[in-house]
C-alpha cells in the first residue's frame, strides 16, 4: 500500500528558517482540512440513517405491515407495497441472476479479446444509464403495446439493473480463479462446460453470491424503472402480472407527498424497512469480503 | 471433485461433451449479447420513440424551446435542460473539493485502521435508495436549509438577482446539496483508486528531497493522477444529471428557467417522472421521450469519457 511509504522527516538545519515554519504550517492546515473534509463525508450518512431510524421506528405498528392502505380515507398500511416489492425483485433476479452470470462466464471463459473488450464495456455502458430512461425504454416494449401498467414490465426493468451488476462481479471473482484448476479438470478429460459448471463457477461462488446480494439490494430501492411499469397500487396483488402491482419505494414516493401526517409517518416507516434491509446486505457483502479487500 | 473426475471417464463422453459444450458456450454467449442487446435496444426504442417530436418541432427548436404547454401541445425542453444543467452544476462544486481531499486523506494520511472503515461508511452511502435520501431530503434537509444557509445567504446577498428569496428550502439549490450528498462516494472512491495506481516511486523521491507530506500530494501525486480525477469528477457528474426520485422529491417541480438560487425548478429525469404517467400518448409522450434521449446522449457520452480518462491512469474501474 502506497499509505505505508515511510515519512523521511525533514533535515533540520541548526537554523530553521521562516520559510521551513511556513511550510510545516501549510502542511499541517492541508491535513487537518483533509480531515476535515472526510468527517464533512461521513455525516450527511450519520443524519440520513439516524432521523430515518427514529421516524421509522416510531411509525412501525402491526398495520403498518399486514395491512393494505385503506380503499377510502387515510389509513391501512403498507402490505401491499412490501409484497409487491418481494415479488418484483424476486422475479426480476430469477431473470437477472442467469443472464448475469452466464454474461460473466462467458466474458471471461469464451469471450475474445475483442469481443470480451465490446461486451464489458456495453456492460459499463448499461450501468450509467439513468435508471428513469430504463423505464422508459421497457414501457415502450412492454406497457405500450398492451396498453396496461404491469407488474411483469416492472420486473423486467429491475432486472436490467441487475444484470450488469451480476455479470461484472461474476467475472471480477472468475479473474481470479486460478487457470490450474481449469487445466487439472481439463487434463482429466472433463469437458469445458462441465470443468466450467462443477469446478469454475463453485469456486467462485462465495463472490458471485455477493454480487448477486448487492444487485438484489440495488433493485429493492428501484423507484423509477418502476414508475411507468409497475405503476404502483393500493390493492394486494399476488401473482397477477398483467396487473399493476405496487413496491415499497413506490409507496414511500407516493406517501411522502401527501398532506396528511399519517401518510407522512407510514412512509418513514417504510423507509427505515427498506434502508435497514440494504444497509444489512451491505454490511454483511463487506463482512464477508473483507479479508479480500484488505490484502 | 470426485464427481468431476468421473465425467469424462466413459467412452463416448468426449463428442457428449463436445456437444454440451457447444450449447454451454452458445447459451453463455447469447447471456452476453443480450447486454448489448438491452443497451442498443434502449438507444432504439428512445429515438423511434421521439421522432415524432423532432419531426413536429425540429431537434434545435426542440432542445431550445422554452414552453411546455399541454393544451396547445407545444415542448420545448430547455427549462429542463437548464435545471438539470445548474443542479447538478451545484452538485460538483459542492461535491468536488471535498471528495477530492477526502480521497487524499483516506490514501495518503489516514492510518489503515481508520482509512479502511472510512472508506466502508463513504461508500455505503451509494447504497442508499435514492427514494430514502428524498424523504429525509424533505423533511429534514430543505427546512433546515431554509431557517439556515439559505435564510443568511438571502439576508446578506438578497439583492443580488441569483441569490434572491424567498428562501422555501425546496428548490434548486437543495436539489444541488442532494445530488452533491449522493454524488461524494463515486468521486472519492474512483479517486482514490486512481491515487493509490500513482506509483510509490513518485512519492519517496519526493520525500527523499525533503518535501512535507502535503508538498508530496500536490506536487508528485496530485499531477501523475490528474486525468484521472478528472474521470472520476465526470463520472460524479453523470451520476448527478440522471439522478431522479431525490431530485424529483426537493427541487419543488416548477415549469420556468429558475433565475435565482433557490428558485424551485425541474430537471430532465424530475420533469419525466413527474409528467410521464400523465402524458397523453402521441406528441406528449414523445416529448417526453425525447427528453429522455437527451438525458441518455449525456450520460453515456461522459460515462465513456470518464471511463477513458480512469483507464489511462489506473486500468479499468470495477462497477460503481
Amino acid at each position: 500500500m502506497t499509505t505505508q511509504t515511510p515519512a523521511i522527516p525533514i533535515r533540520r538545519t541548526l537554523t530553521r528558517t521562516a520559510a521551513d515554519r511556513r511550510r510545516g504550517l501549510v502542511d499541517r492546515f492541508f491535513r487537518w482540512l483533509a480531515l476535515g473534509a472526510a468527517i464533512a463525508c461521513v455525516i450527511p450518512l450519520a443524519a440520513i440513517v439516524i432521523f430515518v431510524t427514529l421516524k421509522g421506528i416510531s411509525a412501525l405498528s402491526p398495520d403498518l405491515i399486514t395491512k393494505p392502505p385503506k380503499a377510502l380515507g387515510i389509513g391501512g398500511g403498507a402490505a401491499a407495497a412490501i409484497l409487491g416489492s418481494i415479488q418484483l425483485v424476486g422475479l426480476a433476479t430469477l431473470m437477472a441472476v442467469p443472464v448475469g452470470i452466464l454474461a460473466g462466464v462467458y466474458v471471461n471463459e469464451f469471450g475474445g479479446r475483442r469481443s470480451g473488450r465490446v461486451i464489458r464495456f456495453a456492460a459499463d455502458v448499461l450501468t450509467g444509464v439513468p435508471s428513469i430512461v430504463v423505464g422508459i425504454f421497457v414501457f415502450t416494449i412492454l406497457v405500450l403495446p398492451f396498453h396496461q401498467y404491469n407488474a411483469f414490465a416492472g420486473a423486467v426493468s429491475l432486472a436490467v439493473i441487475m444484470i450488469p451488476v451480476i455479470m461484472r462481479t461474476t467475472e471480477e471473482i472468475l479473474k481470479i480463479v486460478p487457470g490450474t484448476l481449469r487445466e487439472a479438470s481439463l487434463a482429466l478429460g472433463v469437458p469445458v462446460w462441465r470443468t466450467v459448471a462443477s469446478v469454475v463457477v463453485p469456486t467462485g461462488l462465495a463472490g458471485i453470491l455477493t454480487g448477486v446480494m448487492l444487485a438484489v439490494a440495488r433493485a429493492m430501492g428501484e423507484t423509477a424503472p418502476l414508475l411507468f411499469t409497475a405503476l404502483g397500487s393500493r390493492l394486494i396483488n399476488v401473482g397477477d402480472w398483467s396487473r399493476p402491482m405496487d413496491a415499497m419505494p413506490l409507496f414511500i414516493y407516493t406517501n411522502a407527498r401527501q398532506p396528511y401526517e399519517t401518510l407522512n409517518d407510514q412512509a418513514w416507516g417504510v423507509a427505515f424497512l427498506l434502508l435497514l434491509f440494504v444497509l444489512t446486505i451491505n454490511v454483511l457483502v463487506r463482512f464477508r469480503t473483507w479479508g479480500r479487500r484488505a490484502g | 471433485m470426485t464427481k468431476v473426475a468421473s465425467g469424462g471417464a466413459r467412452f463416448g463422453a468426449d463428442s457428449r461433451g463436445r456437444y454440451n459444450d457447444r450449447i454451454f458456450r452458445g447459451t453463455s454467449r447469447a447471456s452476453a449479447w443480450v447486454v448489448i442487446a438491452i443497451i442498443v435496444g434502449i438507444g432504439v426504442m428512445l429515438l423511434l420513440g421521439s421522432l415524432q417530436a423532432f419531426r413536429e418541432f425540429g431537434v434545435i427548436p426542440f432542445v431550445t424551446g422554452t414552453t411546455w404547454d399541454p393544451v396547445r401541445d407545444i415542448y420545448g425542453a430547455l427549462p429542463y435542460i437548464v435545471g438539470t444543467l445548474l443542479s447538478s452544476g451545484i452538485a460538483l462544486i459542492l461535491a468536488t473539493p471535498v471528495a477530492i481531499l477526502t480521497a487524499i486523506y483516506l490514501s495518503e494520511l489516514a492510518p489503515r485502521r481508520v482509512a479502511i472503515p472510512l472508506t466502508f461508511l463513504i461508500e455505503l452511502i451509494a447504497a442508499i435508495p435514492s427514494v430514502v435520501i428524498g424523504l429525509w431530503g424533505i423533511f429534514i434537509l430543505t427546512p433546515f436549509l431554509k431557517g439556515t444557509v439559505e435564510a443568511w445567504v438571502v439576508g446578506i446577498f438578497g439583492s443580488i438577482p441569483i441569490f434572491a428569496g424567498p428562501p422555501l428550502g425546496i428548490g434548486l439549490f437543495a436539489a444541488g446539496v442532494i445530488l452533491a450528498i449522493m454524488i461524494v462516494p463515486t468521486i472519492v472512491s474512483v479517486s482514490r483508486e486512481v491515487i493509490n495506481s500513482v506509483p510509490a516511486t513518485q512519492r519517496e523521491a519526493m520525500f527523499a528531497l525533503g518535501a512535507t507530506r502535503w508538498e508530496v500530494v500536490t506536487k508528485a501525486v496530485l499531477p501523475a493522477a490528474r486525468s484521472g480525477i478528472v474521470g472520476a469528477v465526470i463520472l460524479g457528474l453523470g451520476r448527478a444529471l440522471g439522478e431522479t426520485m431525490a431530485v424529483t422529491m426537493v427541487i419543488g417541480n416548477a415549469q420556468d428557467i429558475p433565475t435565482s438560487l433557490f428558485d424551485q425548478a425541474q430537471t430532465i429525469a424530475s420533469k419525466i417522472a413527474t409528467t410521464f404517467n400523465e402524458a397523453a400518448i402521441g406528441l406528449q409522450t414523445s416529448s417526453l421521450i425525447a427528453l429522455g434521449l437527451i438525458l441518455l446522449v449525456i450520460t453515456v457520452a461522459l460515462n465513456i469519457i470518464a471511463r477513458l480518462l480512469v483507464w489511462q491512469t489506473a486500468g479499468p474501474v470495477g462497477n460503481e
